[in-house]
């Protein structure tokens, strides 16, 4: 009964700070409808819907429900999935689930986020363990200025080496019309930043954004019908690593080299370098696009630095990483990990404008959650074995 | 942003909704508290498989997954795993608590995993990972983490 399973479409807003002419439901619709145009589908074409975002952002504990005037869940089998920062992520491997399983033929899947409704700070606090953590500590700057910390130490990297990769990301941006920061920053304008937490100052970090993103999946049996290039996914997979900060193995992310493990070798990926022509990852600061792309394994441990600052992740180089600018462009929470999904599933499928990279065979596209968790996607232009 | 307002004044609601929670500890938590509290002691629990050290404590260790039934004395003394510094007065830091804040990841010797917690007492500047420090408790415990003020650098 197992399928092979394709995106046969994507749908994004224009993502922005706040988006006052419009609801959360309305919102939703904008992604929706773009992916159904993009796939040439209509809502009599779905099968089931896929909705997720962060639960505490908005204060809506039903989207499932709440949400089916926007996404055209009226009369369907509507799943809520939300994951925190991985729920976008989550939301694409539970797609692919339902429909390598067989039974769903079309399944439409919606990652949104209205940020601008609340204290995200706040409500990101509140994923974190109430009698422990929470005492001591607040929001998501600082668990990942405690892994850059830690980084710089073991490995002798500098803040200049992450600045590198804010201005990569913010270059990149100007390609992509639905990021919501497109303004070219220098080293200096990154480092000159305010400091947030030691040593990621504000430049280094991805903003709030409302947005929603949709993406539509197909099994083996019509995608190539719907679409003439559909983007195959070729494996998924997920893991999370602890319940307290304290646990964690602080400079290394574990759960990205799992992951990268996992699904390389479903593909028979040996040298992930060569092999994969872009990756599309969920990078909510600079640091990490130095300390995961170790991780998933493309340089060897402390190598990233030169490898960024010679060039090879920008666009134009050996494998360019966030052509879309990045969560550090754009951060509609709920929507991040999906957007990521879409980018990398535009890139097969020639679909990506002004921030396409050529003849993309192997795409990668990431989630990534506060306590240290990462999903993961590789996406493919031949049809899986 | 003029082109999406087509002209029309964004109406918003603000909410009034409050919900306060009461979250229980549990008796594993409960009696590290209890410890700190009344004794100025710090415990944890050892898994009786592998014998991995928690902190903060654990009921079950989450790889063995048996129930961790041993206590062990733990040090108040310690080395930082890695560390921050907050410069920006959150809404979410305690309001006894004024930025600049130093938290840190705090390996007790005798534990294997890092208990999260404030370091003060200190420079932010000479903060540095593999740093020794000591805790210092609160005049007033209640019976929570903050029993335990801060950590400061071992002299």
């Amino acid at each position: 009964m197992a399928k092979r399973v394709a995106i046969v479409g994507t749908g994004q807003t224009f993502h922005k700070s706040h988006r006052p002419d419009v609801n959360g439901q309305e919102l939703i619709n904008e992604a929706v409808q773009r992916a159904l145009a993009d796939a040439d589908l209509t809502m009599k074409d779905i099968d089931a819907i896929l909705i997720g975002n962060m639960d505490h952002f908005e204060g809506i504990n039903y989207v499932d429900c709440w949400s089916v005037d926007g996404c055209g869940g009226v009369m369907k089998p509507v799943i809520k999935i939300t994951t925190g920062g991985t729920t976008g992520a989550s939301l694409a491997i539970g797609g692919y689930h339902m429909v390598g399983s067989g039974m769903f033929e079309k399944v439409l899947i919606i990652g949104w986020e209205k940020n601008s409704e609340s204290d995200t700070t706040g409500a990101i606090t509140t994923a974190f363990d109430p009698i422990w953590d929470r005492q001591v500590f607040a929001g998501a700057i600082s668990g990942l200025a405690a892994e850059a910390q830690a980084y710089m130490a073991r490995f002798g990297a500098s803040d200049r080496d992450g600045a590198r990769v804010s201005v990569r990301d913010r270059k990149h941006a100007m390609n992509n019309p639905h990021a919501q920061l497109r303004k070219e920053v220098s080293l200096e304008d990154v480092l000159a930043s305010p400091m947030l937490a030691d040593p990621i100052h504000l430049l280094d970090v991805c903003p709030r954004s409302d947005g929603a993103c949709a993406v539509i999946m197909a099994s083996e049996d019509s995608a190539e019908k719907i679409c003439p290039v559909p983007d195959w996914i070729w494996g998924t997979s997920a893991h999370n690593t602890y319940s307290y900060l304290g646990d964690g193995d602080w400079g290394r992310l574990t759960s990205m080299e799992q992951c990268a493990k996992e699904v390389f070798k479903k593909a028979g990926i040996k040298e992930p370098r060569k092999e994969l022509d872009v990756i599309e990852m969920y990078q909510p600061y600079s640091f990490a696009g130095l300390i995961w792309i170790e991780d998933m394994g493309i340089v060897g441990h402390g190598e990233a630095p030169q490898f960024v600052w010679d060039g090879n992740t920008d666009m134009g180089g050996e494998l360019p990483v966030n052509p879309s600018g990045g969560v550090i462009a754009c951060n509609p929470i709920g929507a991040t990990g999906l957007i990521r999904c879409a980018e990398a599933a535009m890139q097969v499928m020639g679909k990506a404008e002004g921030r396409q990279v050529p003849d993309v065979k192997f795409a990668v596209s990431t989630g990534f959650g506060g306590c240290m968790w990462t999903n993961m996607l590789l996406h493919g232009k031949r049809k899986p074995n | 942003m003029s082109e999406i307002f087509k002209g029309i004044e964004p109406m918003v609601h603000n909410s009034k909704i409050s919900v306060p929670y009461s979250w229980w500890a549990g008796d594993t938590a409960s009696k590290f508290f209890i410890s700190l509290r009344d004794a100025r002691k710090i415990i944890a629990p050892r898994c009786g498989k592998c014998g991995k050290v928690f902190m903060p404590p654990r009921k079950v260790c989450p790889t063995c997954f048996t129930e961790n039934t041993d206590w062990v004395d733990v040090s108040d003394e310690g080395t930082v795993v890695s560390y921050s510094v907050s410069r920006r007065q959150l809404e979410a830091i305690p309001g006894d608590k004024k930025v600049p804040v130093i938290w840190g990841l705090i390996k007790l010797d005798g534990a294997d995993t890092a208990l999260l917690h404030y370091l003060d007492e200190v420079d932010p500047g000479s903060v540095t990972i593999g740093m020794r420090v000591k805790a210092v408790f609160a005049e007033s415990r209640t019976g929570g983490i903050r029993d335990i003020s801060h950590f400061k650098p071992v002299k």
